[in-house]
């Protein structure tokens, strides 16, 4: 059943992520996005309903997790045709760590191992959440400097080719990094009770989440503008990738 | 009912002749209703009869009588599909100076609406309406920009989105600049203040958008103040420099130089959060966007032509409408006066159960061949289908 699921999100994504390259299928696009948000949706349901614990306990399965979020923060905040090239820098992001969800065994039954805790489960949930508002942000800052880049470079095909606003994508990047940062401090605050309860210590993995929450907290805290702010969201998640896809395994074995 | 259009437009009489002809939207009504049922569209590019049912000559005649000069090889006469697919062109702005351009459709709407026309007119003024706004909907021919000061005004909404409460520095008090500023004001852009080397011409231009007039010697000083300056001078050296810009600022501040020499050192372009566009960039701008007008054209003429197919069906279903009408009356006569005839020998809901089994079996039967009339009749056998029917059905008694 997962993975009866799995290809119909997977061809929403691409097909949007494929559709958001022309102007003229930009509403072929968001039907790919809503569908296979749709598709994943049910899937993740579905690994829920089977599991006794908490479903995503694997790297994998977080990942999975981690681009529903994105998709899911994305239909929210930036799902609109005349932001079609945000669509373009989100999906293929989001088709390519699904497909390397898939690979690391995301869609395989989900098994009963650990999670247990309720506090381990808010934990995950929220950081997990907190990174995926971070990506977004990383994207509309990613935008935001290409069209600073063509506005400053005055590119002849800036209204043919159009990027939402300066001032809109600076706007929705703080107002998405001011919904993930608290929700990252929920996350790490569960987790370093989870670490006391158990008396752990940090490994790698919480020491860099540690520095991701120090670099959005400073972002909130300073308030830059224009492209110092592009560059510090992108900054804080290259810190995410690192958490994400390098030392994500350690942590979770 | 014959349908045709004559006229004349910016594509076959000079702006002379135009002038001439051009009616406001009263007269223009009034000649309409002069004619019968015809609908006037005029417009300072056009002025156009669409007739239903009237001899073309005598709208020839009419606007003849308005340029006061025989109109021979300058009015055109279009007939049946081809004035509708005309008046399908005009309302998506293909026919227009500028293609795409949105003024044209509300123009059309007014004709329309000014008078009373009949089922053909209707039926042809509202699709017409309804293309226009498919092509402004399906396609981005209208989306951009098409002069200079409107694409000066869509880069600001670039840098900024909602121009609502953004102040600008309009410098000089040139027709351009003043476009500029008129375009920056109708997306909501406050001109905050007027520069100028005379501050009396200055202040008159200040006094129509609601600024304050200054001198060139402030502008400086009010740099920090502003989001926008549209500079438009005649000055033969820069009047501002990076030098002149404030350092600490937290918003972008976008600058519009459209003096030929110009106002603005380029190298106010380097500074952080400041966009600088001079003359040719915004041409070369324009021409892009008017370059990707053109490729939208020929998605807007594909819509054109899928309306235009509607069109004649519709029309070519009225050749059988009256058949169908006859049919169906003559039908209804023939149950109504059998089911006369088992009057009082039924009772009450025998008979609701007797009107019920007739009313079905007739829809039944007439199902199939009304909807392979109206078939024919888009492929043009609708005539002779209707010619048969009535035949076949000694309708020919009735008519």
């Amino acid at each position: 059943m997962v993975e009866a699921l799995f290809w119909p999100a997977l061809l929403g994504y691409g097909e949007a992520a494929l559709a958001y390259a022309s102007p003229r299928t930009t509403g072929a696009a968001t039907w790919g996005v809503r569908l296979g948000w749709l598709a994943q949706t049910a899937l993740l349901a579905v690994q829920a309903a089977d599991a006794d614990g908490f479903p995503w306990s694997t790297w994998a399965g977080s990942l999975n997790l981690f681009v529903w979020l994105v998709v899911s923060a994305y239909l929210i905040w930036g799902c609109r045709p005349r932001y079609r090239l945000l669509g373009l820098a989100v999906m293929p992001l989001a088709v390519a760590l699904f497909v390397v969800a898939r690979l690391g065994g995301a869609t395989e039954s989900a098994s009963a191992h650990g999670y247990g805790s309720f506090f381990l489960v808010l934990h995950v949930g929220f950081v997990l959440a907190a990174f995926a508002g971070f990506t977004l942000a990383a994207a509309l800052a990613a935008v935001y400097l290409w069209q600073e880049r063509r506005l400053k470079h005055r590119a002849a095909d800036i209204l043919r080719l159009r990027l939402p606003p300066l001032t809109v994508l600076e706007g929705l990047t703080r107002r998405t990094i001011l919904v993930s940062l608290p929700l990252l401090t929920l996350g790490l605050g569960a987790g370093l009770v989870r670490l006391r309860h158990d008396h752990h210590s940090l490994d790698a993995l919480e020491a860099v989440t540690l520095l991701t929450w120090g670099v959005y907290g400073a972002f909130l805290a300073m308030h830059p503008v224009g492209r110092r702010a592009a560059y510090l969201a992108l900054g804080g998640f290259a810190l995410v990738i690192v958490a994400r896809l390098v030392l994500a395994g350690s942590h979770f074995a | 009912m014959t349908l045709a259009l004559v006229g004349l437009s910016h594509h076959v009489a000079p702006v002379e002749l135009r002038e001439r002809v051009t009616l406001a939207l009263g007269p223009a009504a009034d000649l309409a209703r002069s004619l019968g049922d015809a609908v006037c569209l005029s417009t300072c590019n056009r002025t156009e009869l669409y007739l239903a049912g009237i001899d073309p000559a005598r709208a020839a005649g009419a606007i003849e009588a308005l340029a006061g000069e025989p109109l021979e090889g300058v009015l055109y006469e279009l007939h049946e599909d081809a004035a509708a697919v005309h008046l399908f062109r005009v309302a998506a702005g293909l026919d227009s100076l500028v293609p795409g351009e949105g003024e044209i459709l509300g123009q059309v709407r007014d004709a329309y609406e000014a008078v009373a026309p009949g089922p053909v007119l209707d039926r042809l003024f509202r699709q017409a309406l309804g293309v226009g706004k498919r092509v402004r909907t399906e396609t981005a021919i209208g989306e951009s920009p098409a002069s200079v000061s409107s694409a000066a005004a869509a880069l600001a909404a670039q840098v900024f989105g909602d121009l609502h409460g953004r102040r600008v520095l309009l410098v000089g008090a040139g027709r351009i600049g003043e476009l500029a500023a008129a375009n920056l004001a109708s997306r909501g852009a406050e001109i905050a203040f007027v520069a100028n080397r005379t501050v009396e011409s200055a202040r008159e231009l200040a006094h129509r958008f609601g600024g304050r007039a200054i001198g060139l010697d402030e502008l400086g000083a009010q740099l920090g103040e502003v989001d926008v300056v549209v500079s438009s001078t005649s000055a033969p050296e820069p009047l501002l420099h990076p030098g002149d810009v404030p350092a600490r600022r937290r918003a972008p501040l976008f600058f519009i130089d459209i003096a030929v020499p110009r106002d603005l050192d380029p190298a106010i372009a380097e500074l952080g959060g400041c966009f600088l566009y001079d003359i040719d960039d915004l041409e070369a701008v324009v021409a892009e966007t008017l370059a990707g007008r053109r490729a939208e054209a020929e998605r807007a003429e594909q819509l054109v032509a899928e309306e235009a197919e509607r069109f004649r069906a519709w029309r070519a279903s009225l050749d059988v409408v009256p058949a169908i009408a006859s049919l169906r009356a003559r039908a209804e006569e023939i149950r109504s006066a059998e089911l006369a005839k088992v009057d009082g020998r039924v009772s009450d809901d025998e008979r609701r159960t007797l009107e019920s089994v007739t009313a079905q079996i007739l829809n039944k039967l007439l199902h199939l061949p009304t909807v392979r009339m109206k078939e024919a009749a888009v492929s043009a056998d609708g005539a002779m289908y209707a010619d048969a029917v009535r035949h076949l059905f000694g309708l020919e008694e009735e008519r």
